[in-house]
């Protein structure tokens, strides 16, 4: 039988911890700029402007319809070849999980949008609203509550996603992992562990994500 | 002379290759009541929202108190734009289309505060008051899907007069609505048109129309086909085209 022993992986608490703080920061980091791009790419596709429109199209197939790996992989080796100047696994890293989550993102945020009646935007137009008012008090606030299931699913896949990151040695969790397993050689320890931590963090997002699905079926 | 508050010459409204409306010509003077009745399909509906802009004409003149109005949300030179068209011109729609995320207050209270500029105290007493006088003063903090439809329509009457418009827009207002609870809403309407409020109602209700409307156009195939008094038009209709209408509506 396998001889468990979790106390020499655990003498390496602190890799581990660094893991999990970097998880957290690139997870934070990239969710914030993915909904900022999400927001614009968003509008951009239901601008009055094709050219807009184009774009963003463009750019949502592109990210959406290419492996994040190899994007990641692209970013950090075969960007800087291209621009001639060289790109930190930090900004490659971060950059690249942003604008991926962007992509699902602004269709998350376009559906939710798109889903409230017509006549919502009608009754806001024919008191005199401007249509950024009327996307700001009357659509948005309604939209969102909608979208929110949706988006914290996908917020959860970010999260798992960082570990891709281990590809170009970001010090997330699964990299930092895979240090303590070099170090101790006891792999089924250390990535158990690994599992465990993930979970822990994900556990509680995919409750809050059911919770608010819950609520929204009943409120329809 | 007194002028008109809308003036429309000519207004034709395509949608794509289908010409929906083929030539309008229309006053609506003040303290009109002015019911628009005519088969479905006929334009109704599209009228009366070329007359907020909510629909663009896709040709004609347009004028709100003899100034044209432009396409765009602003206006530029001496033409007013469709936001400040729409503050004087409100719209009470088929379907309510409150906006279930905010109580009944804040919904009369959101378009006099963002588009008038009203102060929150200004603006619920308003809409206050103006809850009292369709009989719903007890709703204030109510949410829109715990009313039923007729309260839903006269709170969305609510909203529209909060704008203090100068004329009212109303598109078959109690179409959508159980048959028990189409009279709260035209008593509204009535004691509207009785307190001189400038209106126009597309209306399938003929009796109403015949009671309150100070002139009835009937619409067919995108034309004014037939107007005039109430009198002549619902109870002496003269072509057949519009007594084989009227028979359908009284049995
Ligand atoms: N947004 C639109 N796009 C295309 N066709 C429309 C649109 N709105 C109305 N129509 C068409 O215009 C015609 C007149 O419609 P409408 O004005 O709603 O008539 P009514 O209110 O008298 O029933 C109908 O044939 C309808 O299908
Ligand atoms: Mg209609």
């Amino acid at each position: 039988m396998y001889n468990w022993d979790f106390f020499t992986v655990m003498q390496s608490f602190d890799l581990f911890l660094i893991g999990v703080w970097t998880t957290f920061l690139y997870t934070v980091g990239s969710i914030v700029l993915g909904v900022i791009i999400g927001l614009a790419a968003c509008f951009a596709r239901l601008s009055r402007f094709a050219a807009l429109r184009i774009l963003s199209r463009s750019y949502q197939e592109l990210f959406r319809c290419t492996p994040l790996l190899v994007q990641i992989l692209w970013a950090y080796y075969a960007l800087p070849m291209l621009l001639g100047v060289s790109i930190s696994n930090t900004t490659a890293g971060l950059l690249t999980l942003s604008l991926y989550v962007g992509s699902f993102y602004s269709e998350i945020f376009r559906g939710g949008i798109n889903a409230i009646d017509k006549g919502q935007r009608e009754a806001a137009a024919a008191v005199g609203m401007s249509g950024v008012q009327s996307m700001t008090h009357i659509i948005l606030p309604q939209a969102i509550k909608k979208m929110l299931p949706a988006f914290i699913n996908q917020s959860v896949i970010q999260v798992k996603n960082t570990s891709l990151l281990y590809a170009i040695s970001v010090a997330e969790l699964t990299y930092m992992t895979s240090v303590v397993n070099s170090e101790t050689y006891r792999p089924l320890e250390a990535y158990t562990l690994a599992a465990v931590m993930y979970f822990v963090m994900l556990f509680p997002l995919t409750q809050i994500a059911d919770h608010f699905e819950r609520r929204m079926r009943r409120s329809d | 002379m007194t002028e008109p508050v809308i003036a429309v010459r000519g207004l034709t409204k395509s949608f794509g290759s289908l010409e929906v409306l083929k030539g309008i010509d229309l006053d609506l003077m003040p303290g009109e009541v002015l019911g628009v009745i005519g088969p479905s399909g006929s334009g109704k509906s599209t009228l009366i929202r070329c007359l907020n802009m909510m629909e663009i004409p896709t040709s004609g003149r347009f004028t709100f108190r003899g100034q044209e109005v432009t396409s765009r949300f602003r206006g530029k030179g001496a033409r007013i734009g469709t936001g400040e068209l729409r503050r004087e011109v409100g719209m009470v729609f088929q379907h309510f289309n409150l906006f279930p995320h905010l109580s009944v207050l804040d919904n009369i209270t959101k378009g006099p505060r963002l588009v008038r500029g009203q102060s929150r105290a200004e603006a619920e007493a308003l809409a206050l008051d103006l809850l009292a006088q369709v009989g719903l003063a007890d709703k204030a903090r109510a949410y829109p899907s715990h009313l039923s439809g007729g309260q839903k329509q006269r709170v969305a009457i609510a909203r529209a007069l909060a704008m203090k418009p100068v004329v009212l827009l109303l598109d078959e207002v109690t179409s959508a609505l159980d048959p028990e609870l189409v009279g709260e809403v035209l008593a509204v309407i009535r004691r509207l048109a009785e307190g001189g409020m400038t209106m126009v109602l597309v209306t399938h209700e003929m009796g109403f129309a015949a009671d309150i409307a100070s002139r009835v156009l009937f619409m067919e195939q995108g034309r004014i086909a037939e107007q005039g008094s109430a009198d002549d038009i619902l109870r002496n209709p003269r072509s057949d085209r519009l007594r084989g209408f009227l028979s359908r509506f009284h049995g």
